[in-house]
């Protein structure tokens, strides 16, 4: 499952910046059916966690009533230099992560 | 001024019956309840007050295709460590899972505010839902038409 990630150029510290994600995934809501006429069985990134240096600074619990390839955008406080570590897992119990490095100012 | 008052309860009626009506027709009995937003809220805050405010909800009044459609919540608050948005749940009248999604933040947020894409089973009123670090509940919703809805006919 890949994942694309945006994040501002200049970052300050203290600055609120926006954290976007975009991540690789059907979200299959159980009721579509395939080519043959069956259900696509549901399946849909249940939680999604976002920490930034070892600390968790966002989570998102989501459904089918999420649109397929989840985007997501939520803020965080930059304070220095390091690494966003992004973690998934759907119903399917299959996991994803991601990571981007983060460059603060001072 | 009665003469007032019954135009503006007839015109109250007339908008009342041209507002666009959920094509219930169309859906399969699994869709067809309506749960009450109030009632969703009620299980979410598990019997607690929300009250109106704090809270705004975008989304499109007219969504072309209920499959992605793009969301915007954002909650008033001072995000410190003392007074802070702990949870934002989006809540959904029609969708089969009527807990849409819960986002979790916190003071190191900043602030409060996510923007996603959502799904939407039919025209219906989304609540979203935000739990304040002190345990007070706070809510705004929107309204959303929706002209193809999200996964109702098995083609898409």
């Amino acid at each position: 499952m890949a994942a694309r990630v945006q994040l501002p150029k200049d970052i300050r510290r203290g600055q609120v910046i926006s954290v976007q994600i975009l991540v690789q995934h059907p979200m299959e809501s159980g009721y579509r059916l395939d080519a043959d006429n069956r259900k696509v069985p549901k399946n849909a990134i249940r939680s999604f966690t976002c920490r930034y240096n070892g600390e968790e600074i966002f989570r998102a619990e989501m459904s089918p009533g999420i649109a397929a390839n989840p985007f997501l955008q939520f803020p965080t406080l930059a304070r220095e230099s390091g690494e966003l570590e992004f973690s998934w897992v759907d119903d399917a119990g299959e996991r994803g992560s991601h990571t981007a490095p983060i460059h603060v100012a001072a | 001024m009665e003469r007032r008052r019954f135009l503006e309860a007839a015109g109250g009626a007339l908008a009342a019956s041209l507002a666009p009506r959920p094509l219930l027709a169309q859906a399969p009995p699994a869709f067809a309840q309506s749960a009450d937003s109030q009632a969703l809220v009620k299980r979410a805050t598990r019997g607690k007050e929300a009250r109106v405010g704090k809270v705004k909800l975008d989304l499109p009044l007219l969504a072309d295709n209920g499959n992605s459609v793009p969301m915007k919540v954002a909650v008033e608050s001072p995000m410190t460590a003392a007074d802070h948005v702990k949870t934002i749940r989006l809540l959904s009248e029609r969708n089969p899972e009527w807990e849409m999604a819960a986002f979790h933040l916190g003071p190191y947020s900043g602030r409060a505010e996510i923007t996603s894409r959502v799904r939407l089973a039919g025209s219906q009123r989304v609540v979203a839902l935000a739990e304040m670090s002190d345990g007070s509940y706070w809510m705004g919703t929107a309204d959303v038409t929706v002209t193809l809805s999200a996964c109702v006919d098995g083609t898409g």
